[in-house]
């Protein structure tokens, strides 16, 4: 549409984005811009006079080896929880979408996204009862096996990947089964009736049709993964130093605000790349 | 049903079991009396009597909800007026704002978070009630617009055309013809901001006030110190007051349904 835009329509236009957009300015862009600024500084201006401009916070990040290793091993936490949720995800999109109808289906949809909105730390804290020695999980086992097994999974790195997984699943769910969803009921009886079995269906048809989806739903599970600090402090205790956590003390305990704000942006660059490198998938997900 | 299909279905079980199993584990619990979360199971309701009784816990529940509400009363408003001029409009840089919208979203919490920490105490907001509010509207804003513009590109556009042609004001069409039927949006989006207010622990964790701090966070530094079944029983009705609003939020907005 090449209408043009009439003085009266264009104040109207204004009035009714002006305040979104101001809010966003305020609350996330200025302040993303803050903290840039910030991530430069040798000290809080408002505790030594003497602040000036350094890059000193950068290659603090290069010289000592425990921020590189530090990410690395959230990198690497990022791997692990997405590549579970994608195995124990996927499937479970494509039962949703294509083996059960009506209802049913909505029904089931609606139980596996609704813990998703449900408090995230509560669900965290959730699994600290169940995974403690003596605990629920450990007695059930116990019930179930013949034979006896001492089972503490708390403050351990698997017990920050179940919280994890626990969190982020439904995202690859939903993100599946919308692309499963999509795609034409009568493609998959035109290849049955040509003989195809259900093994190539799924490779040569589902898969590669709902790969955008499933590839969204990786980036929504990685991205903040990586990113988090509240489930390993939780469930992995001493085990539980990541890259979010240190960040986290930079703010919080060390009160090394320009240390905290480079480390944060190392992240956001990383984070940046990563998403980059998977946009042209992305994209050709929502045409 | 064929093999494959009946195994698809037990996958489905299990996968619900494990999204709910912890969930109902801690609800069970905050109803058994051994403070150690002993078995075998006996039936106690006082660590929900504690719980009404401890102060704090009481103050950070009320503030939440508070929080919540303005922070839905704001968001809902501002928001939608943004999408009935994003749907309406064509004009230069409309792609552009679509996308800003994505940011707040995909950024991970903790760098949104820090950054406004930084930023409000720069500019003198500090941290406190009012940063959280701020913070909070900016991270529901995105699923606001979101929910309303989805309504919105169901709706006939001949139908304001017909109502102006009837001598219908603009402020009239607005109220009388296109909010109507963008009504079941709006309350989708005021649910979403809702939620996304009253569950955001990140984001209120940095910007509140030690002292002065919202649900999430108390229990966040309750845990840390060690925490008592009185946290397992607010937890519960947390999760029961959360499930609530999204089931009601899915109903309106029937995202991934059928029709």
């Amino acid at each position: 549409m090449a209408e043009v835009i009439h003085a009266q329509d264009r104040r109207r236009l204004l009035t009714l984005l002006g305040p979104a957009y101001l809010w966003l300015t305020l609350a996330v862009f200025l302040p993303l811009s803050a903290m840039l600024f910030f991530s430069f500084l040798s000290d809080m201006p408002g505790d030594a006079p003497d602040w000036g401009v350094t890059l000193g916070n950068y290659t603090q990040f290069l010289e000592n080896p425990t921020y590189a290793t530090l990410l690395w091993k959230s990198l690497k936490l990022g791997v692990t929880v997405t590549l579970f949720c994608i195995v124990i995800g996927y499937p479970c999109a494509l039962v949703l979408a294509k083996s059960i109808k009506g209802r049913a289906r909505e029904a089931l949809f609606l139980m596996v996204i609704l813990p998703f909105w449900s408090n995230s730390l509560v669900r965290i804290f959730s699994w600290a009862i169940v995974l403690r020695g003596n605990g629920v999980l450990e007695r059930t086992l116990n019930w179930i096996l013949p034979f006896d097994i001492r089972l503490n999974l708390m403050f351990t790195t698997e017990a920050v990947v179940i919280g994890l997984v626990h969190s982020y699943l439904p995202y690859v769910i939903l993100t599946s089964y919308l692309a499963l969803q999509a795609i034409d009921d009568d493609l998959i009886d035109a290849a049955r009736s040509m003989g195809a079995s259900k093994l190539t269906i799924l490779n040569r048809l589902l898969l590669p049709l709902s790969l955008p989806g499933l590839l969204a739903g990786a980036v929504l599970v990685f991205v903040p993964v990586v990113g988090s600090f509240m489930e390993p402090r939780i469930l992995g205790g001493r085990m539980g130093t990541y890259y979010g956590t240190v960040i986290e003390d930079q703010f919080v305990a060390v009160y090394n605000w320009p240390l905290g704000a480079a480390l944060s942006f190392i992240l956001l660059a990383v984070v940046l790349v990563i998403l980059g490198a998977a946009s042209p998938v992305l994209r050709r997900a929502r045409t | 049903m064929s093999p494959i299909a009946l195994l698809g279905r037990i996958w489905l079980v299990l996968i619900l079991i494990f999204l709910y199993a912890p969930i109902l584990v801690m609800a069970a619990m905050s109803f058994n009396a051994s403070p150690f979360y002993q078995l075998p199971f006996e039936y106690s309701s006082k660590w929900y009597s504690d719980m009404a009784g401890n102060e704090q816990i009481v103050t950070a529940a009320i503030r939440s909800v508070l929080i919540a509400c303005a922070v839905t009363a704001i968001a809902t408003a501002v928001g939608t007026a943004a999408s009935v001029a994003l749907f309406r409009y064509e004009f230069r840089g409309k792609r552009l704002l679509q996308a800003l919208l994505f940011p707040p979203i995909a950024i991970p919490w903790l760098i949104t978070g820090t950054a406004m920490l930084v930023f409000f105490f720069t500019i003198g907001i500090g941290r406190g009630t009012p940063a959280v509010i701020i913070g909070h509207v900016a991270l529901a804003l995105p699923y606001v617009i979101v929910t309303v513009t989805a309504r919105l590109s169901s709706f006939d556009v001949t139908l304001e055309e017909a109502a102006r042609s009837m001598g219908a004001g603009a402020w009239t069409v607005l109220r009388r013809v296109t909010l109507p039927w963008i009504a079941p949006g709006i309350v989708a989006g005021a649910l979403f901001a809702f939620a996304v207010s009253f569950d955001q622990f990140v984001v209120s964790y940095f910007l509140s006030k030690p002292g002065d701090s919202t649900l999430p966070v108390l229990i966040y530094t309750a845990i840390r110190k060690g925490f008592t079944p009185e946290i397992n029983a607010i937890s519960t009705i947390i999760i029961a007051v959360s499930m609530a609003v999204m089931f009601l939020a899915a109903r309106y907005s029937k995202f991934g349904g059928d029709r």
